[in-house]
């Protein structure tokens, strides 16, 4: 059924009777030809675009939770492309557009809202740094700013300008950037799946891969054996464990990193800031909820969990950086599981194993990439190609030495 | 006024408050809800979507309606509970999220077009037309959205953070809390017993149980006497322990000077990281309510809670003394408040219980039925109750209602321990894999008459401590009542209308029969879809109902429909006090270098480098551009010499036997080689092959090094160099210390150098023959000081580094300046001393990002092919030897425009996109001494593009230049001025 | 989380910076063939597991000691602690 303001009228004359599941919940075929493992955002957008654009079929997307149970259900909604490098900035750029037309691609608002993002300047070199993000991020097509500390004053007057620590010298804004309601990406992707034939099937753990011959042959499940002509595996959190399965070692540690959301109040932070000078960014929810973040804890972790010296970390920072944000209240936090991968930058490949498919390695910037990492996964498990924005992150590239490493702290993935 | 007589409350002592502007009169020992109530007043607050009129539901921190705005201000505070408010004298508090007055809120219009807000409804629309949702849906959206307000200035209050260690840490004062601690503590542990209410006693403040005998109060008193006299007992009032961390380690937050009208510069709240080695959570439990249609107006509220406003408060709930109360409840414990009720001489007309069977306590009349509708926009004025098919409207000021008890699992689940489904006890009790450490005790865990909770307190601290290898006595306990409340699985009345479940978010049982209908079953699908839960009350009064509506659609047991765990924080926290009240300057520690003072009186300007402040340039009489003041410093020590701090770069001291092939296996050069009296320049590369961090190493004797590293990676090449010697090669005997803050360094830079050196050190020849370019030596100056005094430039001219024990740092600095007064002796800052690194083509921070190689630096051919050092072997990867990009320097070609950093380069002629770009400008300035702007960066094939014309495209400010490839030395290529 | 310091006793994590895996301490030999293989194995491979993990923690707000601890990544629960360079020592005379 299609969603429209209409219909929510009609519906609310009728008594809301006429409302349909948003997807099924179908019982397991013994095989298909493309099984994507996990039934987060990327697994879910995977799907999505293997079925509507790539027209292909007998699509099973197998989920161990609830759809949309892993970093898509637990994160701080930041969609941006202000990336630096070639191997980075044009997918993301790619990212941003589909992000751009996605509701009305899937015909359900996920609430993608392009308020815009800050990143804080504090030093002249910080600035020569953004400077040449900035226009990095031009020449692949997006769009960047240089704000002057007059004109960032003038868009966010609650920054502490006066009496701060580290100066604020000014911002790089992208006014495209923004946020989008993490839940309903990953709804709004299975319900457009489940329309075109898709099995979403949840309560599915994948336990094992049958491989003969250096060829996957299909999956071992907690609902029993499932054959695959394809197996695509979309796991953030779980890439190592899963993938080990096919007997592989990832470039790939596992992370925590936690995140927070305060009471709701009336709207006073208009789009996302970050600030370098401390870990700390922020943004506010729809709700009226501020959603902000900092640093990984820094330790390997698998627990969706984290601990009281990052919480103080991250509110030192927002208390340095709007001191008026102070006598508002801490509502809820949580942990997510990261792939941390070795520089920072994530992977869509084939692997050894002929069938089998990889994409993870997200670190904690898996959300933003949700369209783009769907569609070149769905491009990849199609054609057997990467797609024209992805070329950069294969697997081989650490063996290689083409790492994609933004920060420049090389193979420690918490410093990433 | 509707105050009783008793209570916990000091009658004698009257505070004045006001509420929406007017003024009322409470007692000491009121929360701002009781004394609200006491002064009949029952409309508090509206809900969050449909702005429904709203009255207190509960007398805790569960509280999803009474929230207001306290204080003014930048003391405003948005979304505080008023049942949990103390209430103090001059106590400000207004309603919140409503436009016009609270009893008329013109937002109320979302109640009447609630039908189109079902849950869900913002997916399935506002998408067309697509621009207008960013203009018009969601501004409309955001503003509706929130509840409070905050003022917008910044927090004025003080706030602290401390360290606490305890043997058992006891989460609650209740019954099973103090007698833990009682217990406990008599054993002479260490004990921390915390609260978050003002009075300790928990529910024995609200019940009428004797205990001995006695009112429990009296053994409360005796309790918080005895605990005060043991020195070995800490009892924390106002105290919140709000998350379960790793390893025994708790957050806390004590709200320190909250309670009073004015903190007077005392701290408003510290944040406790409390260490334990045991803890028991005797955190009690929480009333659920029934859903029934229109079960959410002011003077509905819990059965417990009223019962603790008569009890504790002697506040009546009702409007009017008259007003009677009805209680609706499906278990024995709702029958006490109406009994309770009577005793203080409030009419309770009838009690409703669904149950056929249930009992009479008291002279009540009992309707065996259910409340299936009320009346009473701003205030109950009459409920419908219907028994056996025959319904009919009874008047009621306040109804009581009660669904049963949820055990507070809160931080026994925060280590994602999920909770199991009791059956007698229908509800939720902590489940298995506790965090390390926890026992659970009294009503938390289902123990819930005074009895039990008394019992599994002392039995949790007996265990407690046998854990810890101590034998305690089990103490005597008070003989208490032992009645367990039967109760029946009665969850929600169904009949046509609005039953809510979660106050707050406005969630009925229809928004869930419509997340069922539309297969968002899952809990967590059932959460996300409707908000449930996610209110200021995380689903405390609303996610089991709503388990158990869901489990009723789907024919499933209710913990097979789910459970629902917690997470921290157990309630909300201010984030002025998880920063720590260090704000402002104080946000980070400030390292100030040994030549402060003195760079001060002449004029610095200073800049943050990391944690550092240095000198950026000095400003001397008659400039007013800060580019005056560093030409003119960059001149000086081109022409005459200047002097520029220099410790705040890392230096570590190597001494040992194998020091020499230690530096051999860190640095990509060979360094083991070097004579002792030399130093030689060293890049040290990551293991991943990238090149990372520069500087110099000095030999001073056989068995000892000096290596100075880049100010921004000290510590890391410190931490880096310590894994190599304690992980990787523990056979090396050779020691490491970091000596960065034990030596003050100065750069005595120029042709007057020398001439300026000789007037300080004591009779050391510094001849080059003697002293040449790259040598280091420990000598004396001014007289008997020790000094490290190192050849070396970073500025291209003959050049020195002093280094001398930090606290003579300044005086040195001075002495120099002083003696070298004629000599044109001038202070430089690190602005000076960037432009004259680029004008010789020196790599630093921009350069060496740890995106780059040694090659790229043209400093290829350093990586020793003879040894193994880290990073050697990976930097010989494809990706990483084919990379043709090399630092070259740049000139305009019309001399007037400036360069600027961060631009990008691109072949003339050429488009301009991520697949053409050549590279891009790292660092730039203008060079007083070439007498235009020049710059340096990465090139493509740079080294092979002498006299190119390349674009420096800067589009991000509209700006380009056309610049020639030209050799990133730009002062004395052949470095004839160093050496002289 | 609380470290348990050989020499020092239960130190809290904060006082310490953390590496990764202590497979970090068997550094390849340079010298042998297939270096370039085994170097990318040690720098770039990680079991990753979810359960027991030795991992390298620096005392770096301490007493610079390098430690390994065994510490479950599902739990945060630490089995052991040791310093770093006597483990090391230890794996050398072993082999």
């Amino acid at each position: 059924m299609r969603y429209s303001g209409f219909r929510v009228i009609k519906e609310a004359l009728l008594g809301q009777k006429g409302w349909r599941p948003l997807w099924r919940d179908p019982e397991p075929q013994p095989r298909y030809d493309y099984v994507i493992v996990g039934g987060g955002g990327h697994g879910l957008a995977t799907a999505y675009y293997l079925a509507k654009t790539f027209q292909k079929s007998r699509i099973a997307v197998l989920e161990k939770g609830w759809l949309g149970s892993g970093n898509i259900g637990r994160n701080t909604t930041i969609i941006r492309s202000n990336y630096l490098l070639p191997g980075n900035e044009p997918f993301y750029e790619f990212s941003m557009k589909l992000w751009e037309n996605l509701e009305q691609e899937t015909n359900f608002n996920s609430m993608v809202s392009q308020r815009g993002i800050i990143n804080l300047i504090h030093t002249d070199a910080q600035r020569d740094a953004y400077r040449r993000r900035g226009n990095a991020m031009l020449f692949a097509g997006a769009d960047a700013q240089l704000l002057s500390p007059n004109e960032l004053r003038e868009m966010v007057p609650f920054l502490n300008y006066d009496n701060a620590r580290f100066p604020i010298k000014g911002g790089l804004f992208q006014r495209r950037a923004g946020t989008a309601r993490h839940d309903g990406v990953a709804w709004g992707y299975a319900r457009g799946a489940d329309m075109r034939g898709v099995d979403i099937i949840q309560n599915c753990e994948v336990t094992g891969m049958r491989i003969e011959g250096g060829k996957v042959l299909g999956v071992e499940t907690s609902r029993g054996y499932i054959a695959a002509g394809k197996v695509g595996v979309a796991v953030a959190g779980s890439s190592s464990r899963v993938m080990s399965m096919a007997g592989m070692r990832l470039p790939v540690e596992s992370h925590v990193l936690q995140a927070f959301v305060s009471e709701g109040l009336k709207p006073v932070i208009p789009g996302v800031i970050t600030f370098g000078a401390g870990h700390f960014y922020v943004s506010q929810s729809d709700k009226g909820g501020l959603v902000f973040g900092g640093d990984i804890d820094g330790y390997n972790s698998y627990a969706q969990r984290g601990n009281l010296p990052v919480v103080e970390d991250v509110l030192e920072g927002g208390m340095a950086l709007m001191p008026m944000i102070g006598r508002a209240r801490l509502l809820r936090s949580w942990g997510g599981i990261m792939d941390m991968s070795m520089d920072g930058s994530p992977i869509i490949d084939r692997t050894s194993v002929d069938g089998l498919y990889f994409n993870g390695g997200w670190c904690y910037g898996g959300f933003k990439a949700t369209p783009a990492s769907g569609f070149a996964f769905a491009h990849l498990l199609a054609t057997d190609r990467p797609h024209e924005t992805a070329t950069a992150y294969r697997l081989d590239r650490f063996a290689r030495g083409y790492l994609i490493d933004e920060k420049g702290v090389g193979a420690q993935p918490n410093l990433h | 006024m509707t105050r009783l007589t008793g209570g916990v409350i000091d009658h004698e002592t009257a505070l004045r408050f006001t509420f929406n502007g007017k003024t009322y009169s409470g007692r000491k020992g009121d929360t701002l809800a009781s004394a609200l109530l006491a002064n009949g007043v029952q409309l508090v607050g509206r809900s969050f979507k449909y702005h429904r009129p709203r009255g207190v539901l509960s007398a805790g921190s569960e509280e999803p309606n009474a929230l207001v705005t306290l204080r003014g201000g930048a003391r405003e505070e948005p979304n505080t509970r008023a049942t949990v408010t103390e209430l103090f004298d001059g106590l400000r508090a207004r309603s919140q999220n409503h436009v016009g007055p609270l009893h008329r809120d013109f937002m109320a219009v979302n109640d009447l077009l609630s039908p189109l807000f079902a849950s869900g409804f913002y997916y399935k629309t506002f998408m067309w037309p697509r621009a207008f949702w960013e203009k018009l849906y969601e501004p409309l959206i955001r503003h509706a959205a929130g509840l409070g307000r905050l003022s917008g200035e910044a927090d004025p209050d003080a706030y602290d953070k401390g360290f606490l260690h305890c043997d058992l840490l006891v989460i609650g004062g209740g019954a099973a809390g103090l007698s833990a601690a009682l217990g406990a503590g008599r054993a002479g542990v260490k004990v921390i017993l915390a609260d978050e209410d003002f009075q300790f006693g928990g529910r024995l403040l609200a019940e009428t149980h004797q205990l001995d005998g006695m009112p429990a109060t009296s053994w409360v008193t005796a309790v918080m006497a005895e605990l005060a006299g043991l020195e070995n007992v800490r009892v924390m009032p106002r105290t919140t322990v709000f998350g379960t961390y790793d390893h025994g380690i708790y957050g806390a937050v004590e709200r320190v000077s909250d309670h009073l009208s004015a903190a007077d510069g005392a701290v408003r709240q510290t944040l406790w990281r409390i260490t334990a080695k045991r803890s028991i959570l005797a955190a009690g439990a929480t009333e659920r309510h029934i859903p029934f249609p229109n079960n959410d107006r002011p003077g509905i509220m819990l059965a417990g809670a009223m019962r603790a406003y008569a009890n504790r408060w002697a506040a009546s709930p009702t409007r009017h003394p008259s007003d009677p109360v009805i209680i609706f409840t499906n278990n024995d414990d709702g029958h006490r408040t109406a009994t309770d009720l009577l005793a203080k001489g409030v009419p309770v007309s009838a009690v409703v219980d669904p149950r056929s069977d249930a009992p009479t306590f008291g002279d009540y009349e009992l309707i065996t039925g259910v409340v299936d509708d009320t009346k009473g926009r701003l205030g109950l004025t009459s409920v419908r109750v219907t028994q056996n098919g025959q319904s009919r409207w009874m008047p009621c000021g306040a109804l009581g209602v009660s669904g049963g008890w949820n055990p507070n699992v809160h931080l026994s689940s925060h280590h994602r321990s999920k909770p199991v489904w009791d059956d007698a006890l229908l509800a939720f009790v902590p489940g298995k894999d506790l965090p390390n450490g926890m026992i659970v005790a009294g009503a938390a865990v289902g123990q819930g008459t005074t009895v039990k909770a008394l019992r599994s307190g002392v039995e949790a601290a007996v265990s407690s401590l046998a854990a810890l290898g101590i034998a305690a006595e089990p103490i005597d306990l008070p003989d208490a009542d032992d009645t367990a409340a039967a109760q029946t699985a009665f969850w929600h009345v169904s009949r046509k209308g609005r039953a809510w479940v979660d106050f707050q978010n406005d969630v009925t049982v229809k928004d869930i029969v419509l997340a069922h209908q539309e297969n968002m079953r899952p809990v967590e699908h059932l959460k996300r879809w409707t908000t449930l839960g996610m209110a200021t009350d995380q689903g405390k009064t609303s996610n089991i109902s709503a388990l158990a509506v869901m489990a009723e659609l789907t024919g499933k047991s209710l913990p097979e429909t789910g459970t629902t765990i917690f997470r921290p924080p157990y309630t909300g926290v201010t984030l002025s006090v998880l920063g720590g009240g260090d704000t402002g300057k104080h946000f980070r520690p400030t390292r100030y270098t040994p030549t402060h003072q003195w760079s001060a009186s002449q004029g610095a300007t200073f800049v943050e480098v990391g944690a550092w402040l240095r000198a950026q340039y000095f400003v001397q009489p008659g400039e007013t551009h800060w580019r005056q003041s560093v030409d003119r410093e960059v001149l000086a020590v081109r022409s005459g010499v200047g002097l520029c701090d220099v410790t705040t770069l890392g230096k570590i001291d190597v001494q040992g036997p194998d020091a020499a092939e230690f530096l051999n296996r860190i640095y990509c050069n060979m360094m083991g080689t070097l004579a002792v009296g030399r130093v030689r320049y060293g890049v040290m590369l990551r293991e991943d092959g990238h090149a990372y961090d520069d500087g110099t190493c000095a030999r001073l004797s056989e068995n000892h090094f000096v290596v100075t590293t880049t100010t921004a990676n000290a510590a890391i090449v410190y931490r880096n160099m310590e894994f190599a010697r304690q992980c990787l090669w523990p056979e090396l005997n050779v020691s490491l210390i970091s000596t960065t803050d034990a030596w003050a360094q100065i750069a005595v830079a120029g042709p007057n150098s020398r001439t300026l050196l000789s007037r300080v050190v004591d009779g050391f020849d510094l001849s080059n023959e003697v002293f040449p370019f790259m040598a280091c030596a420990e000598l004396t100056v001014c007289g008997g000081l020790r000094a490290r005094l190192f050849r070396i430039s970073f500025s291209g001219e003959l050049a020195y580094e002093i280094a001398v024990p930090a606290r003579y740092g300044n005086a040195l600095l001075e002495r120099l300046a002083q003696v070298g007064a004629d000599l044109g002796a001038t202070p430089y800052g690190t602005e000076a001393l960037g432009v004259m690194r680029i004008e010789k083509g020196h790599a630093a921070g921009s350069e060496l990002n740890g995106q780059t190689t040694a090659q790229m630096l043209s400093l290829g051919r350093m990586v020793s092919e003879k040894k193994d050092s880290i990073g050697a072997v990976m930097s010989r990867r494809e990706g990483l030897a084919q990379d043709k990009r090399r630092l070259v320097g740049f000139s305009p070609i019309d001399k007037s425009e400036a360069i600027v950093a961060g631009s990008h380069l691109f072949t003339q002629g050429e488009t301009r996109n991520t697949t053409t770009d050549q590279g891009w400008i790292t660092s730039a300035a203008y060079s007083p001494h070439v007498g235009s702007s020049i710059a340096i960066g990465f090139l493509e094939e740079g080294d092979a593009r002498m006299g190119e014309v390349v674009i420096a495209a800067n589009p991000l400010e509209g700006r380009e230049v056309r610049v020639e490839v030209v050799s990133p030395h730009f002062v004395d290529p052949e470095g004839g001025r160093l050496r002289d | 989380m609380l470290i348990p310091h050989p020499l020092l006793g239960l130190r809290d994590a904060q006082e310490f910076t953390y590496l990764g895996d202590a497979s970090l301490l068997n550094r390849p030999d340079a010298s042998s063939p297939d270096a370039a293989v085994a170097f990318f194995d040690y720098v770039y491979l990680r079991d990753n597991p979810a359960g027991v993990h030795r991992e390298l923690w620096f005392h770096e707000q301490g007493d610079r000691s390098w430690l390994i601890v065994t510490r479950n990544t599902l739990t945060h629960e630490i089995l052991n602690a040791e310093l770093a360079c006597e483990s090391a020592v230890k794996s050398e005379v072993l082999a």
